[in-house]
Parts: structure tokens; sequence; C-alpha cells
């Protein structure tokens, strides 16, 4: 970032599953962004970005749960979020509207200025300049729609490598899928279990101590995994990390008392 | 093929807990796919590739009833015949009338997906005449009465002493598990069925206009003896396998190979352009096409028509990780994996095979390896919206659905729901901050526990710090307001 350009206006996307489960994430990713000076504001007519309806066929939902996130994020020069699947699904907008919907070209725009995190502050920003602290090894899953929707792969791992005396241990299988994949595993949670199991295992093997990854849903999936496994590997989201936000419990870690944290 | 598509929950379940075919899947998850990269790394013009290759059938898609008439007059001329099948019962009488006129007892059949579509075998058997299957894994399965569970690999889920048990039990030869030597015995066996066919029935990978040629490509070279040896040559094939010239052809052989095994080429490559002219030292004395639609050109100008360029290479189902787990047989019809739910449908019905583009996480890994760029899971999406459309898909799951979709476009219902649910399941996790049993949630419970919330919404937390700062603070203080 050169000073003599204004700071970008970015809008959160916070997700639901971030806005529900784990606060921190957001957080973090505003206190990323704001490092990285950007100006941070969050909608509070955002809801979800509408992929359980999409997935599920019904698009016309999934046209109003659209525009109302089109609605919430109009103007932003950005929007960021920490989830590549959510951005992912932001992306696909344009092909929610006819051509002759005035949405369809909001909808392109709001796609070109949608991002996921860590890509954001590599790609757009330029942004290494991570002031962490950690030590020990982590593993990183590669969640799919981040990684072959939006090519999130030496982004989070680039930044990750400026943390002195982290150290990271690839994991066998990195880009197969966890097995979440939203609807999908209360649907079919016997294949589901495989998937996790899999990369459960895949993970334990590299000794790591913290499995790292950029979506909620597949880190409460593999999380829940290897806790009722008895694993003692901790699952945290990369911005937690990068944002020196590791002071919290982990996912589904115990000893957790907000009320003593307050 | 009996359809059994419908019962895919079940058949899944039984596939996990089967220890012979998780052996044989993962035998084949650290195969194919380490092969495949390995071969396209040693190829740096192969993006290039799939590209021309997506154009091509692109082209020909658009072009298709020109490049059909072009194929069908070459054919012709070269003293071949085609015969158009618009479904499968036209094609299976096709099939019999030639194999009756020919007097045949028997007919050697090279692998052919597009015969099990039609279910080929057991027409052509109660019609008596009798089916030798002569690709070693298809060869296995007719033994075992058994189907494919793999478009070109069909026995992939058995394991060798099932090979070695079924040739004991059917060739009455002392039990071996020597590789080497069940390929011997397979082969002396077959050697006499050769000789004694009276017909010949491959498939086709690809049919070239230009010159009224198909080719089917094996790594065993049973298609070679089974079109080369009998009278007559039947090549039952589908109309999305043309391409414009010989040249197009070679291109696709080196995606098929690549995508497929990792092969640089496939080991036999074979040709074959019209009956025995008067100087050749072999071939049929005919040679006829049978070219099935049964569904497929209706496909062009839907949501489905770029499903026409599969070149049936596998690559999806092999880097699939739902095939992966539960193997083909329990999509429960003719084609499994990606390709399958997106075909499959088509070909029996949605109603039938709902599960099918369901089992799906939309990974998207197929679509990263389909050598022709088939959007597998965009193409799986529009399966479910055409079952939401018709109020197929499960009752309670549209419920959850609607009511979910419902509360998500009101954004100050959405507030109040989002806060109730992070209370409540914070409540629920308790001090071990883990959920291990939910009602109505139960596939999520079954297997693994539910991380609780860590308490509070983010907008609320984030609107709280926004009403008591004058001036931004530091996040990780907002955090802990
Ligand atoms: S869909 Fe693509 S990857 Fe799958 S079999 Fe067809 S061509 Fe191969």
């Amino acid at each position: 970032m050169t000073l003599t350009n204004p700071p970008h206006r970015v809008g959160l996307f916070v997700t639901c599953l971030v806005d529900m489960f784990r606060p921190s994430i957001g957080f973090a990713t505003v206190k990323l962004l704001e490092q990285a000076g950007c100006i941070v504001e969050v909608p509070d007519t955002q809801t979800c970005c509408g992929q359980p309806s999409f997935n599920s066929g019904d698009r016309s939902s999934t046209a109003e749960i659209a525009k109302n996130v089109i609605d919430a994020f109009d103007g932003f020069e950005y929007i960021v979020g920490p989830s590549g699947s959510c951005i992912g699904m932001l992306r696909q907008y344009p092909e929610l509207f006819s051509d002759n919907d005035p949405y369809k070209a909001r909808a392109e725009t709001l796609a070109t200025r949608a991002y996921e995190i860590t890509s954001f502050l590599t790609d757009i920003l330029s942004f290494d300049q991570i002031i962490a602290d950690y030590q020990g090894s982590i593993t990183y899953h590669d969640s799919c729609a981040g990684l072959r929707e939006l090519g999130v792969k030496n982004q989070p791992r680039q930044l990750l490598g400026k943390i002195d005396n982290l150290d990271i241990k690839e994991m066998n299988e990195a880009e197969t899928c966890c097995g979440f994949g939203g609807t999908f595993c209360i649907k079919y949670p016997d294949i589901s279990n495989r998937m996790v199991s899999n990369k459960s295992s895949n993970a334990e093997d590299t000794g790591a101590k913290t499995l790292l990854g950029g979506d909620l849903g597949c880190l409460l999936n593999m999380a829940g995994k290897l806790k009722r496994e008895g694993s003692t590997i901790e699952v945290r989201h990369v911005v937690e990390v990068l944002a020196n936000m590791t002071q919290a419990p982990a996912i589904g870690e115990a000893q957790y008392d907000l009320a003593n944290e307050l | 093929m009996q359809i059994n598509s419908p019962d895919f929950k079940n058949s899944s379940k039984k596939a996990l807990d089967n220890p012979g075919l998780q052996k044989a899947l993962g035998n084949l998850r650290n195969g194919f796919p380490v092969k495949r990269a390995n071969a396209v790394q040693r190829m740096p013009e192969f993006e290039l590739l799939r590209n021309e290759g997506r154009d091509i059938k692109n082209h020909v898609i658009a072009n298709l009833d020109f490049y059909l008439e072009e194929f069908e007059t070459n054919v012709t001329k070269n003293g071949g015949n085609v015969h158009w099948a618009c479904d499968a019962e036209d094609a299976r009488k096709a099939i019999l009338d030639i194999c009756q006129k020919a007097n045949a007892k028997t007919v050697t059949k090279g692998k052919s997906m597009v015969s099990e579509e039609i279910n080929l075998n057991e027409y052509l058997e109660s019609n008596g005449v009798q089916p030798v299957e002569t690709d070693l894994g298809e060869y296995i399965l007719q033994l075992r009465e058994d189907h494919p569970s793999h478009i070109i690999a069909p026995a992939i889920h058995l394991n060798l002493d099932d090979v070695s048990s079924i040739f004991s039990e059917k060739h009455g030869t002392p039990h071996t598990s020597d590789p080497a030597a069940l390929m011997q015995e397979a082969r002396e066996v077959l050697r006499d069925k050769f000789v004694a066919a009276d017909v010949g029935i491959t498939g086709a990978n690809f049919c070239v206009a230009e010159t009224g040629s198909t080719i089917i490509v094996t790594n065993e070279g049973n298609g070679d003896l089974t079109q080369t040896l009998p009278r007559v040559h039947i090549v039952i094939t589908t109309i999305d396998k043309v391409v414009p010239t010989l040249e197009d052809m070679s291109l696709f052989l080196r995606l098929l190979a690549r995508s497929a095994t990792g092969q640089e080429f496939t080991v036999y490559n074979t040709l074959s352009t019209g009956p025995r002219r008067e100087n050749d030292a072999d071939g049929p004395e005919e040679y006829h096409v049978v070219l099935l639609d049964n569904g497929r050109s209706e496909m062009i100008g839907t949501q489905f028509q770029d499903m026409l360029r599969c070149i049936r290479c596998s690559a999806c189902m092999n880097h699939c990780p739902v095939y992966g787990a539960v193997g083909g047989h329990a999509y429960g019809w003719v084609y499994p994996g990606p390709m399958g739910s997106v075909l499959t449908p088509k070909l029996i019905g949605i109603e039938k095979s709902g599960h099918l583009p369901n089992a799906s996480t939309f990974c998207g890994k197929c679509e990263s390896v389909c050598p022709v760029h088939i959007p597998l899971p965009k193409m799986m999406r529009h399966w479910r919206e055409k079952e939401f459309e018709k109020h197929l898909s499960p009752k309670g799951f549209r419920f959850g659905i609607g009511t979910w979709a419902y509360f998500a476009k009101r954004p100050a219902l959405y507030r109040w729901l989002a806060r109730a649910s992070a209370f409540s399941l914070k409540l629920m996790g308790g001090k071990s901050r883990r959920i291990r049993s939910l009602p109505l949630k139960n596939g999520w419970t079954a297997w693994r526990d539910l991380p609780a919330p860590e308490g509070g919404t983010f907008m609320d937390q984030w609107k709280k710090n926004q009403s008591t700062e004058t001036s931004p603070s530091h996040p990780d203080n907002k955090c802990r307001s």
C-alpha cells in the first residue's frame, strides 16, 4: 500500500457460520483488513449467501437472497469474507438473473468485487506484513470452493510463511474434499463420515499441532471428527493465526468460558 | 441392467461396510489419479489440448446432423451399413436381426458400456444367441453374473481372490493367485471362442466422419480379434461419438489415454473402416454400425448439452471422493460417478435417480480433471433444480430449506434466529463445548461432535462495539468487549 492512495472501503461479508459459531474469525478478518489499511464496514442487513437454497435446486429463493446481499453491499469498493465457499457463491450471482433484470448488472459488479480474505490481502493489496507469533507446526486443508473456484492455494501459505517459527507440514490429499458439502453431510452422513475420516487420518499423519483452513463449514466438520476420535490436533481458521488471535480456544476445544473472558 | 439407483443410500452403506470392496477402491484411488497427474506433468501443452478438445466437441454438437450424415455416407461408400436406433429397443432389434441373418450361435464382444445401457447380453441370450465377453474384466463379470462398476475398468470392485475363485469354479481348474497364470487361463478359454464366433460386437470410442471409420482402444488386444476374426462385425455406439477428422480423433486419443490411465497412448488402437476389401489379409465380410440416440439428441439446446462432450475417460470417477468411498455399483445403473450423476437422470429419469446428482459435495474435482471441461457440478445442480421444480426432493428437506430461505430473506428475523441458535447451541455444548448428539441433526452427530458456538453472534458484538466506541479501536479488544 502506498500512502498516497486513499484507503479502500471494504464491506465485510461475515458468513452465517462465522456469525453464529465463531465471531472471532470475523474480528480476525477485520483486524487483518485494518492492518492492511482498509476501512471496514459491516452492513447489518446481510444474512446468508444463499448456498443452501442454491445447491438444493431452489433458484427463486436463491435469487431473493442474492438481491438482499446485492442491496446490502451496494457501493462498496470490495466485499471480503473469510470463506472461499460463500465468496464463490457471490461470484455466481449473475447467472441467477435474466439479462433484462436490473439486478443482473449489479450482480456482475458485486461478483467482480468479491474476494476471499487471504487472496484479497495477497492478490489485490500485495499485503504481507503479518505480525503474529506462533510456535509450532500447522497443516493446511484446501477447501474445495476456495481452491477450485477462486484459485486460493498459495495465498494462505504465503502469508503463513511470514510467521517466524511456524512450520507448514503438508498432508496427503490436502486438496481432497473433507466431506462437509453443506447439506451433503446431513443427507449422506455415512459417505461424509468416510471422507472426513480420511481427512482426519491424513492430518494426524503429519504430526502437526494445528490444522488450518479457510472455511468454517469444513473446519467444524474436521474439528468435530478429530474431537470425536480424541485427537489432540487443534483446528482453527487461518485468519486467527494470521491476526495473532489464537488466545481463544480452538474450534470445539473445552475450557472456554466466554463469561470469564469478558 | 436392473435399475437400483433409488436404493443408493442402502447400497452405499453396504459398500462402506464391505472390506473387500474398500480394499479395491483404495487401489483405484492410489492408482489412476497418480498416473494421470504424472502424465499431465510430462505434457506441458495438456491444457491447450483440453481446450481444443472442448472446442471441437462443441463444434460437432452444433453441427451434429452434418457430421453424422457424413459419417453414414462414408461408411456406406466403404461397403458398410449404418443402422439408426432411436432407443434401446431399436438398437437391440437391429443387432439381433444382423445376428440371425448371419445364423450366429455365439458372438464375441469387446467392452461396451452402450451394450450395458441397452441390456444387450440378456436380450441376445433370450433369443438364442450366446454373447461371450472378451475383455478380461468383462469376462470375469460375465462368469460371476455381475455388472461393471467402472466405465473403463469394469471389474475394479474385485480383488485377485475373487477372480481366482470364480475361475476355479467355472473352468474347473485349481486355485491360483498368480495373475499371469489367471490371464493365461482366460486366454486359453477365449481363444476357442474367438474362432467359433460368427459375429463380433464392439463399441467405439470415436466415429470418424471423414473416413467412415470407428476406433476402439484397448490394452489387451481383445478388440482386434473381436472385430477381425468373425465374419460379421457390429459396432454399437452412440451419436455423440462422432468426430470430424482423423486428426481430431488423434487429439482425443491423446487426451483419453492420459486422462484415463495416465498412458501416453493406449496399447491397441484399432480402426475399422468397412468390410474386408479384395486385397486385405483379414477382416469381416460385413460391417455394421448401430448408431443409438436414446435421448441424447434431446439434450442439445438444454442445460445438459455440454454432457455430450464426454469421451468416457473415467477421470471424473477416478478422482471423485464419493465414488472412491462407495464404488460404482452403489449408483445403481450403468454409468457411475459424476458423469453418471449427470447422464443417468436423462437416460432413466430423475424420478428414479434423484440420489445421484444429490450425492455430491460439489467439490469440483471432477470438473477440474475432465479433459473436455464438462461443468459436472453445475449440471448436477440443474438436476436438483428439476427435482425441486417437480417437488421430488424429500418433504422434510424441502421444509428445512424453505424455512431457512424464509429467514435469510428477512434480515431482522434472521438476526434473531442466529442469536437464538448461537445461544442455545452454546448452552447445549456445555463445558466440553462440543455437542455429541443433536435432535434432527443425527446425520452430523452420529459420526462427529458439533463444536459449540463461542457465544453471541458476530453481528451483535460488532454492533455493540460500534455504539460504545467513537473511534475504531483494535479489533482484538472488540472481540472481548
Ligand atoms: S465427464 Fe469428463 S472426466 Fe468424466 S468420463 Fe466424461 S470426459 Fe471423462
